[in-house]
């Protein structure tokens, strides 16, 4: 079972979510296995002690221009979708704008004339680390100035492919790291707060799961402040609601500290096993 | 000589566009033969490299210096091979008209 925790806005308490379901899952003796997907800002060790076990760097493929074999003809510039070949054909100029490439490989089959190969460039670092109770905590990190961490997040989750329950920390945003994180998941846990902010966002969020088909329920966080337009939502479109977490100053302050509510209020922890238990019920496989 | 500036509109009444691969006109004014030409940015609203897109446009003129508030860092590295000179100027109430005249009286 893959367990993605996910929201369109920032903020809302992804993390919370998944750290605590991780602690609530390691304490039951569960082999569970935490995936940081949030490369650009990975932040679930901060609630965890574990020995770094495994570490490796996520290459992508950034093309080279032989300008002696180019004819200049654009054709690579022309397939190219993020301008990062730059070429004057009359000046005979022609540039790898590096830093706008996404390594997708579209010039190498554009060019007629074999000028074009490629050479590897670290663009992030996948990290593994173990922890308590034959668990694991596997980190995506993203180098600074890295157009988009899709390649490292992809390498992050490949690296849990055999564990029997994963929980995927989405990043934010409904774009291609979202949607890159989702999409390997059995189910997508979105976590919002009852704000319009948050309710507009979550219905983004909604409109993509339906589009790649992915089933979905909603936590509230922060609940009591805002407005009631959410429950209406969530009524109105049938949306299965799985946990309100109140606002609550000492959760807020459990938090900054880098604690877990699970771990110092235990009926916090029972509340995250709940929703996992229903979540299986309802949704989980004889094959995971 | 050829010079770009950016404009946020097409008159000589608008003011010079800070933005350099996103601003919304070229004016490529000739100083030998005193022709203006205001050009819509082509590259404007692209999701990415609007920058290095306006320089390959720009470029296409055989402009020699180009004039605008700011230029990016991949935009520098390529004005500079391709030895075009940049003149920035931070002065967003600035009329392209004005910038022409700067230009005549030096």
């Amino acid at each position: 079972m893959k367990l993605a925790i996910a929201s369109g806005k920032g903020g809302t308490g992804k993390t919370l979510v998944a750290t605590n379901l991780f602690y609530a899952l390691q304490q039951l003796n569960y082999q569970v296995v935490l995936v940081d997907c949030d490369a650009e800002a990975p932040n679930d060790m901060v609630f965890f002690k574990g020995e770094k076990i495994k570490y490796f760097y996520v290459h992508q493929e950034i093309p080279v221009i032989n300008e002696k074999k180019c004819k200049f003809c654009s054709k690579c510039h022309e397939y190219c979708n993020y301008n990062a070949i730059f070429i004057l054909p009359d000046l005979k100029v022609i540039k790898v704008i590096e830093d706008l490439c996404h390594g997708c490989g579209a010039c190498d089959v554009a060019c007629d004339f074999n000028a074009i190969s490629t050479k590897p460039v670290p663009i992030g670092s996948i990290t593994k680390y173990a922890i308590e109770n034959n668990t694991f905590i596997i980190e995506a990190s993203m180098n600074t100035g890295v157009f988009s961490p899709v390649p490292i997040i992809n390498a992050a989750i490949k690296e849990a492919k055999n564990e029997k329950i994963v929980i995927l920390d989405s990043p934010p945003g409904t774009s291609c790291p979202f949607i890159n994180t989702v999409a390997e998941a059995d189910f997508v846990v979105l976590v919002t707060e009852p704000t319009p902010f948050g309710l507009s966002d979550l219905k983004q969020s909604i409109d993509t799961l339906k589009i790649i088909d992915k089933p979905y329920g909603v936590v509230i966080n922060r609940s009591g402040i805002g407005d009631t337009e959410i429950y209406n939502y969530l009524k109105q479109e049938n949306i299965k609601l799985l946990l309100e977490i109140p606002f609550d100053k000492m959760i807020a302050f459990y938090y900054s500290n880098g604690e877990l509510i699970s771990q110092l209020e235990y009926q916090w922890a029972d509340k995250f096993v709940s929703m996992f238990n229903f979540i299986i019920d309802q949704y989980g496989n004889s094959n995971n | 000589m050829k010079i770009a500036i950016t404009s946020t509109g097409n008159s000589l009444e608008s003011n010079i566009d800070q933005r350099f691969g996103r601003c919304a006109y070229f004016v490529i004014y000739n100083t030998e033969n005193k022709a203006i030409e205001f050009i819509p940015n082509p590259n404007k609203d692209k999701e990415a490299g609007a920058g290095p897109a306006a320089v390959q446009f720009i470029a296409s003129y055989n402009v020699d210096k180009v004039i605008s508030g700011e230029i990016g860092a991949k935009v520098k590295s390529i004005l500079d091979s391709l030895k075009i000179q940049m003149i920035i100027i931070k002065e967003p109430e600035r009329k392209i008209k004005e910038i022409i005249d700067m230009l005549e009286n030096n």
